[in-house]
């Protein structure tokens, strides 16, 4: 039997909302206004859709949004626990799915009130109120994910030599994409070097302009088989592997779960990561764009801090370009979600800041937790 | 205030909360293996062996990292800041998450330290540090 995901399945419709401080909507509308979006990109009804795929950590359950879409009956669903970092992992189950016969076209979707309503950056998810694991950090005032980050950035300072300037260098580049993108939040504002040192220093080491934005908005991919695809309104963009990590037991607070992603999710796909044409990494805190391509294995350790500086992520020019709509410091925080669309586009040549000819796009959604790398041929 | 949120001891973590009330600090050891572990779990990250008991640490080590929180990116934090917290690499080589009673303009990795035990509630003394 053969078992190899490559090509199999497809991402073929990708939409969200606008991006807001405040939506003015419900969770559930929002979401449902993404999955609308995806499936007119595609050109599939929602009586095609037979599977829904979310994060666990949202509000809005697979029923309800079956009930409010017109599909006739839902043959496959599902939800993945831990937090925003769950992406990829979504898409390697509903390619998996497909790929069996489990079912036809699956949409994943997420929509949040980000700013408006549960903010990550206050706890107000990933909170635990002193009980679990929660009662060996909280109680010492590590609350938030600023603060566990916080603390794994410094000792990979320590470890690497890796410098707040290098994070300047890489927070400019990834505004300079945004400032392309209509979409993103931060379109219309530019940021220097010099406006990242300057910005206050939230949990140091991190200044306010290494920390992602929080977001209202909504996303959604519809999947569905090659063979399907082809006839589609949109150049599919192929899954050529998808693959998680949900826990490892890595170096704490030196390395990232990519230590463990990179090797296997390059085995699935037979590629090497000199293979990558671009690149989206989960850049909740500007330094883990960083410390991701050296633990995925695009740069060698300690040095993707220079090849930031050297504008090696920066679109047009850089060699390989990262985070081409603006992430999740500049477009939005979807967690994920933008970073998956956005490598979606740039396997369709649609994107903003479009890498010439981008035969094979990778999609980290969690720094290790999850990667995808998606192609243009099956 | 909200103040910090307390512990809230379970099964597995209540002999830890009743040590650091006596004033020693004490983990998990494995049976099988020997590998020390924190924080507590039923089972052991090296062997899978569920067996152990819990051994005294020194309570002394070197600051493996930090993170100072400059603003009260929590409600729990007004009034608190600077805040620094801390992983701490115990002697016996097992992490530690906790927070420097010290000043935070003086924390660098590496410097030593050594637990204090301050009672926050009639249940529950911290482990926290400050510099040897």
């Amino acid at each position: 039997m053969d078992r190899e995901l490559r090509g199999k399945v497809a991402i073929v419709g990708v939409g969200e909302t606008d991006y807001s401080r405040n939506s003015g909507r419900s969770e559930l509308m929002l979401s449902l206004q993404a999955v609308h979006a995806a499936l007119d990109d595609c050109g599939l009804r929602p009586q095609d859709v037979d599977g829904l795929l979310r994060w666990a950590v949202d509000t809005s359950a697979e029923a309800d949004v079956a009930a409010s879409l017109g599909i006739k009956e839902l043959a496959y669903f599902g939800e993945i626990s831990q937090a925003g970092n769950v992406g990829a992992a979504l898409v390697a189950n509903a390619a998996a799915a497909i790929a069996a016969g489990l079912a036809e076209a699956i949409v994943i979707y997420r929509g949040l009130n980000g700013r408006s309503g549960r903010r990550y950056g206050r706890g107000e998810v990933t909170g635990r109120g002193g009980a679990g694991p929660g009662q060996f950090t909280e109680p010492f005032g590590v609350l938030v994910p600023q603060h566990w980050l916080a603390l794994m950035t410094r000792r990979r300072m320590y470890e690497t030599g890796v410098t707040s300037l290098h994070f300047a260098h890489t927070a400019v580049s990834i505004r300079s994409h945004a400032n392309r993108n209509p979409r993103a939040t931060f379109f219309d504002v530019p940021l220097t070097v010099e406006d990242h040192q300057n910005s206050r220093i939230v949990v140091d080491p991190f200044h306010l302009f290494d920390c992602c934005l929080e977001t209202d908005g909504a996303g959604a991919l519809v999947l569905t088989s090659a063979e399907r695809a082809r006839g589609l309104k949109k150049p599919p963009a192929y899954v050529r592997a998808a693959t998680q990590t949900g826990y490892t037991r890595s170096r704490a607070y030196i390395e990232t779960a990519a230590v463990a992603t990179g090797p296997r999710l390059f085995r699935m796909a037979g590629m090497q990561p000199s293979d990558v044409d671009v690149v989206q990494i989960y850049d909740h805190f500007c330094p883990f764009v960083l410390f991701a391509l050296e633990d995925y294995g695009f740069c060698k350790h300690g040095e993707a801090g220079p090849f930031a500086e050297a504008g090696g992520i920066r679109w047009p020019d850089g060699e390989l370009p990262v985070n081409t709509s603006g992430g999740h410091l500049s477009e939005a925080y979807l967690q994920g979600m933008n970073q998956l669309i956005e490598g979606v586009r740039q396997v369709r040549g649609e994107s903003t800041a479009q890498v010439k000819d981008a035969q094979v796009s990778f999609v980290d959604t969690g720094v290790g937790t999850g990667a995808v790398i998606l192609t243009k041929e099956p | 205030m909200p103040g910090l949120p307390l512990p809230i001891p379970n099964e597995e973590t209540r002999p830890f909360w009743e040590s650091c009330k006596a004033g020693e600090l004490r983990v998990q050891r494995c049976l099988a293996c020997g590998k020390l572990r924190y924080p507590p779990r039923p089972g052991c990250s090296e062997c899978g062996s569920l067996e152990f008991d819990w051994q005294r640490l020194s309570g002394r080590g070197r600051i493996h990292t930090y993170a100072v929180s400059r603003q009260a990116v929590h409600p729990a934090l007004e009034g608190l800041i600077p805040h620094t917290a801390v992983i701490v690499e115990l002697e016996e080589g097992v992490l530690m998450t906790s927070n420097l009673v010290d000043r935070a303009e003086e924390v660098e990795i590496g410097r030593p330290v050594e637990v204090v035990f301050e009672p926050v509630s009639e249940e529950i003394s911290l482990p926290r540090f400050r510099f040897v």
